[in-house]
C-alpha cells in the first residue's frame, strides 16, 4: 500500500503546490465564491426554500435548471472517451481520462444541485436503499437517482484506477475496457432518464413530448464538447499535454451536428405544437410571444434560438473551425453559455405557465438562490480544476512513482 | 333566486379583531412578500390577515419540529403498532408544548367498505369562499408567509358576454391573411373564451364585496382524490399513497420535499411548505389525525384529504359544513342508497380534466 500512499501524496502536492500565479488566483476566486455561498446555503437550510424564488406555480428553480445542464455535460463527456476506445483513434487514447473526469465532476455537481432542490435534505436517507424506501418501479426519479449514482461510481473508479496505474507505470487490467464500455453506454442513459423525469408529467405540455430525450442528447452533444474544446485548448497552451488538432476537429464536428440534430428536433416539436396549436402549445406560445403583457421570456427565447441556430452555420465555416486561437474558443464559449441559458428561460420556467388553474407566472430568483447556484458551480469548478491539474501531471509524467522515489 | 344566494363577505371582514388588525399592519411587509410566493386568495386575505403571525412558544425554535427520534422514524404505514403508538405520543407531546393546548393526534383506521366521493353543484356555487376558510380553520394550514389554501375557487366568465359586434375587429369577418383572402373565409374573430369549463380566462384571486358576480360563475377546485393518482406514481419514496377509502394521503414525516407530485398533479391541488408554517396557537385546531390536519413542518407537501380526521369518525368535511348554499355533497360511493350515488345516477355529472385519465372521485354536476 506504500505505492498508493505516495500516489495520493504526489497527486495532491502537485495539485496544490505546483501552479502559476494565475492558477492560484483562479483557486482563490473559486474559494471566495464557495465560502460566500456557505452563508446563503446555511440560510436556505435553516429557513427553508422560502428563501428562493420558487412558488407553488413554478415549483422548480434555478437549481434544477442547472442540474439538467450538468447532466448534459456529464453525458457528453463520453464523446471524448468513445473515439479512443470504440473507434481506436490514437489521439484520443490519453484524452479519454479527461472526459471521465468531466463526467465524474459534473455528475457530482449535479447531485449537489439536487440537494439544494430538496425541501428536506436532512431526510436524504429516505431514498437510500436498505434504510429508506424506493418507490420502485413507478417513480422516474428513483431511476434517475440510481443511474446518476452508478455513473458517478463508474467514472470515479475509472478515473482513479487509470491515473494510479499510469503513476506506477503499469498497464490497466483486462476488466478496464469493458468497464469503460459500460461507462460509455451509461452516459446517454443518465440523460434519457433525466429527460423522462420531465417528460413523464402529462400536465406540463412543453415537457410531455417524445422528442425531449433527443433534445437533451443533442444539447448535450453541443455543450459538452464545447466545454471540452475550451479545456483542451487551455491545457494545450498552459501545460505539456499533447492534444492534436485532429482531436479538436472531431469534437468540433460533434458540436456542429449536435446543433444540426437539435434544429430538427426543436423544429419538429415547434411544428407539431404550433400547427394545430392546442392546449399543448400554450407554454410555447407564452415563451414565444408572452401572455397579456407577461413577456419576460420572449427575448430570451428568440435570442437563444437565434444564437444556437447561428452557431451551427458559423461553425460550418472552415476559418472558424480552424481558428484555434480565437474563433473556435469564442464559438465554443457561446454555445456552452447559451445551452446553459436555455435551461431556465426556455426549458424550465415557461413550461409552468399556464398552471393547472390557468395562471401565467414569471420567475424571479432571489439573491440566496443566485449565490447558492454560484456556490455549487464554484465547488464543481474546484473539483474539476484539481482533477484536471492532477491528471495532466500524471499523463505528462510529471507525477510519477519512480520520480518521487528517486 | 340570485338574491337568495347573494352573500355579503363584508361581514366576515368586519369580524376581524382590532388586535389582529394591528398584527396585520405590523406584519404587512412580510405578508406582501408572502403574497408573491404563495397562492393567496386576495379576497380572503383581509379576513385571514386576522391570523398574521403571532409568535408562539415553540415556533421560534426551528428544531422543535424534528426531534432526533422523530427524524429517525420510518414510513408510518410500515411501522409496528408499538412504533406507531410511540410516534403518536411524541407528536402529541410536541404539539401540546408548542401550541400550549392539549392536542390529540388520532390514528383512527379507515372504515371498511367505504369509498369516499365528493360532488359539487356548480350551478349553486356563489364563489363566497367560505369553504376555503372553513378548510383553513379545520386543517391547521399556515396562515401567513406563506398563506396556504387547499381549495382554490376559479371565477370563470359566463358564456357569450364577449360576443358584442364592437369587440369583433372586422365586424365578423376573419383576420386578413398575409397571403390574401382569396374570397373564402378560413377563420374567425371569436377567440375570446366562451365560458366553458376550463381555465381560460379564470380569475383565481378575485376580490369582491358581494358575490356572485352576475357575469361569472365559480368553480372550486381541491384535491380530486384520483383513483389513478399521478402524484402517487411519481413520489420517489412513496410518502404519498392511496388509502383503503380512496383518499390520497401524505406522510408529512416521510416526504423529502422533491415536489415531483406537484409537477404531476393536473389539478394544482398540492401545496408546499416553502417556509416554517405560521399557525397561531389560538387558532390551532387541537383535534388532529396523523394523516390529516396535524400541523406540518417546513419543506413538506400537503393537500386536501376530504378532512380525513372528520370522515373517519363519520362527520362530513369542513368545506361541506361551511358551504352556505348546499353546493357540496359527500358520501360513500359503495353505498347504492347514498346521496352521492343518487347524484351520479340522476344529474349531469362530469369530471374536471378527464383527458388526463386520473379518474377523480371529485365530481361536478349541474343540479
Amino acid at each position: 500500500m506504500g505505492k498508493l500512499m505516495t500516489f495520493v501524496v504526489d497527486f495532491w502536492s502537485y495539485v496544490l503546490l505546483k501552479g502559476s500565479t494565475k492558477y492560484y488566483a483562479w483557486l482563490v476566486f473559486l474559494f471566495a465564491v464557495l465560502i460566500a455561498g456557505l452563508f446563503t446555503a446555511y440560510k436556505q437550510l435553516t429557513e427553508g426554500l422560502i428563501t428562493i424564488g420558487a412558488t407553488d406555480q413554478i415549483t422548480w428553480e434555478l437549481f434544477i435548471s442547472n442540474f439538467i445542464f450538468t447532466a448534459h455535460v456529464a453525458a457528453a463527456a463520453v464523446l471524448v472517451v468513445a473515439p479512443g476506445y470504440m473507434y481506436g483513434r490514437k489521439e484520443f487514447k490519453d484524452l479519454a481520462v479527461l472526459g471521465e473526469i468531466l463526467a465524474m465532476c459534473f455528475v457530482a455537481c449535479g447531485l449537489n444541485f439536487i440537494l439544494f432542490h430538496m425541501g428536506r435534505p436532512d431526510r436524504l436517507w429516505h431514498v437510500m436503499p436498505g434504510i429508506g424506501f424506493f418507490n420502485f418501479p413507478n417513480s422516474m426519479l428513483v431511476y434517475d437517482i440510481i443511474v446518476l449514482n452508478v455513473y458517478l461510481l463508474l467514472n470515479a473508479v475509472a478515473v482513479w484506477y487509470i491515473l494510479y496505474k499510469k503513476y506506477i507505470g503499469q498497464e490497466v487490467g483486462g476488466w478496464y475496457k469493458p468497464w469503460i464500455y459500460l461507462a460509455i453506454a451509461w452516459g446517454p442513459l443518465i440523460h434519457i432518464c433525466t429527460s423522462f423525469v420531465l417528460s413523464s408529467n402529462a400536465r406540463i405540455g412543453a415537457w410531455n413530448t417524445a422528442v425531449l430525450p433527443f433534445a437533451f442528447l443533442s444539447m448535450a452533444g453541443a455543450s459538452g464538447p464545447a466545454l471540452i474544446i475550451l479545456l483542451f485548448l487551455l491545457l494545450r497552451k498552459t501545460t505539456k499535454m499533447k492534444i492534436s488538432d485532429s482531436a479538436i476537429d472531431l469534437l468540433t464536428t460533434m458540436i456542429i451536428w449536435s446543433l444540426g440534430i437539435l434544429m430538427l428536433v426543436l423544429g419538429s416539436e415547434f411544428f407539431t405544437a404550433l400547427y394545430s396549436s392546442p392546449h399543448h402549445a400554450e407554454s410555447l406560445h407564452f415563451n414565444m410571444f408572452g401572455h397579456n403583457g407577461l413577456n419576460m421570456y420572449v427575448p430570451w427565447f428568440w435570442v437563444t434560438l437565434t444564437v444556437l441556430v447561428g452557431s451551427f452555420f458559423i461553425l460550418l465555416m472552415p476559418k472558424v473551425r480552424k481558428g484555434y486561437d480565437f474563433w473556435l474558443p469564442v464559438m465554443c464559449a457561446i454555445v456552452f453559455t447559451f445551452v446553459l441559458i436555455e435551461k431556465p428561460v426556455i426549458l424550465v420556467f415557461p413550461a409552468f405557465s399556464p398552471s393547472p388553474m390557468g395562471e401565467y407566472t414569471e420567475y424571479y430568483p432571489t439573491f440566496v438562490e443566485w449565490l447558492n447556484v454560484a456556490h455549487v458551480w464554484a465547488t464543481g469548478c474546484l473539483t474539476i480544476t484539481f482533477m484536471l491539474k492532477g491528471a495532466v501531471g500524471v499523463l505528462t509524467g510529471e507525477v510519477k512513482f519512480a520520480k518521487s522515489s528517486a | 333566486m340570485s338574491e337568495k344566494k347573494s352573500i355579503e363577505i363584508k361581514k366576515e371582514v368586519g369580524a376581524v379583531s382590532e388586535q389582529a388588525r394591528r398584527d396585520f399592519l405590523k406584519n404587512i411587509g412580510v405578508a406582501s412578500a408572502a403574497a408573491m410566493v404563495a397562492a393567496p386568495a386576495v379576497a380572503g386575505a383581509a379576513a385571514s390577515s386576522a391570523v398574521a403571525a403571532v409568535p408562539t412558544a415553540g415556533a421560534s425554535n426551528p428544531d422543535a419540529d424534528s426531534t432526533v427520534a422523530e427524524w429517525l422514524q420510518g414510513h408510518f404505514q410500515l411501522m409496528t403498532e408499538e412504533e406507531k403508538k410511540k410516534a403518536i405520543e411524541r407528536l402529541e407531546k410536541r404539539y401540546t408544548a408548542k401550541y400550549g393546548k392539549k392536542t390529540v393526534v388520532s390514528n383512527a383506521p379507515a372504515p371498511e367498505g367505504v369509498l369516499f366521493g365528493y360532488a359539487l353543484d356548480i350551478s349553486k356555487c356563489v364563489g363566497c369562499r367560505r369553504c376555503v376558510h372553513g378548510c383553513v380553520r379545520e386543517n391547521n394550514q399556515s396562515r401567513s408567509n406563506t398563506e396556504i389554501h387547499w381549495i382554490q375557487v376559479m371565477k370563470l366568465p359566463k358564456g357569450n358576454f364577449a360576443f358584442s359586434p364592437d369587440k369583433m375587429d372586422k365586424k365578423g369577418f376573419p383576420e386578413t391573411s398575409w397571403f390574401g383572402d382569396h374570397g373564402v373565409q378560413i377563420g374567425g374573430n371569436a377567440y375570446t373564451p366562451v365560458g366553458g369549463i376550463g381555465t381560460h380566462g379564470a380569475e383565481n384571486y378575485y376580490e369582491a364585496d358581494l358575490v356572485p358576480d352576475k357575469d361569472s360563475f365559480y368553480f372550486p377546485v381541491q384535491c380530486h382524490q384520483c383513483e389513478k393518482p399521478p402524484c402517487v406514481k411519481v413520489c420517489p419514496v412513496r410518502a404519498t399513497f392511496r388509502d383503503p377509502n380512496g383518499i390520497v394521503l401524505i406522510d408529512y414525516n416521510w416526504c423529502i420535499g422533491c415536489r415531483m407530485c406537484q409537477l404531476a398533479c393536473p389539478y394544482g391541488a398540492r401545496r408546499f411548505n416553502w417556509g416554517e408554517p405560521n399557525l397561531p396557537a389560538e387558532e390551532m385546531n387541537p383535534k388532529t389525525h396523523y394523516w390529516g390536519n396535524r400541523p406540518r413542518m417546513r419543506g413538506v407537501m400537503e393537500k386536501c384529504t376530504f378532512c380525513l380526521q372528520r370522515t373517519r369518525e363519520g362527520r362530513p368535511p369542513a368545506c361541506l359544513e361551511a358551504c352556505p348554499v348546499g353546493a357540496r355533497k359527500f358520501g360513500n360511493l359503495l353505498d347504492p342508497d347514498s346521496e352521492i350515488r343518487k347524484i351520479l345516477a340522476t344529474k349531469r355529472v362530469f369530471r374536471f380534466k378527464e383527458e388526463f385519465s386520473t379518474y377523480p372521485k371529485f365530481f361536478y354536476y349541474v343540479g
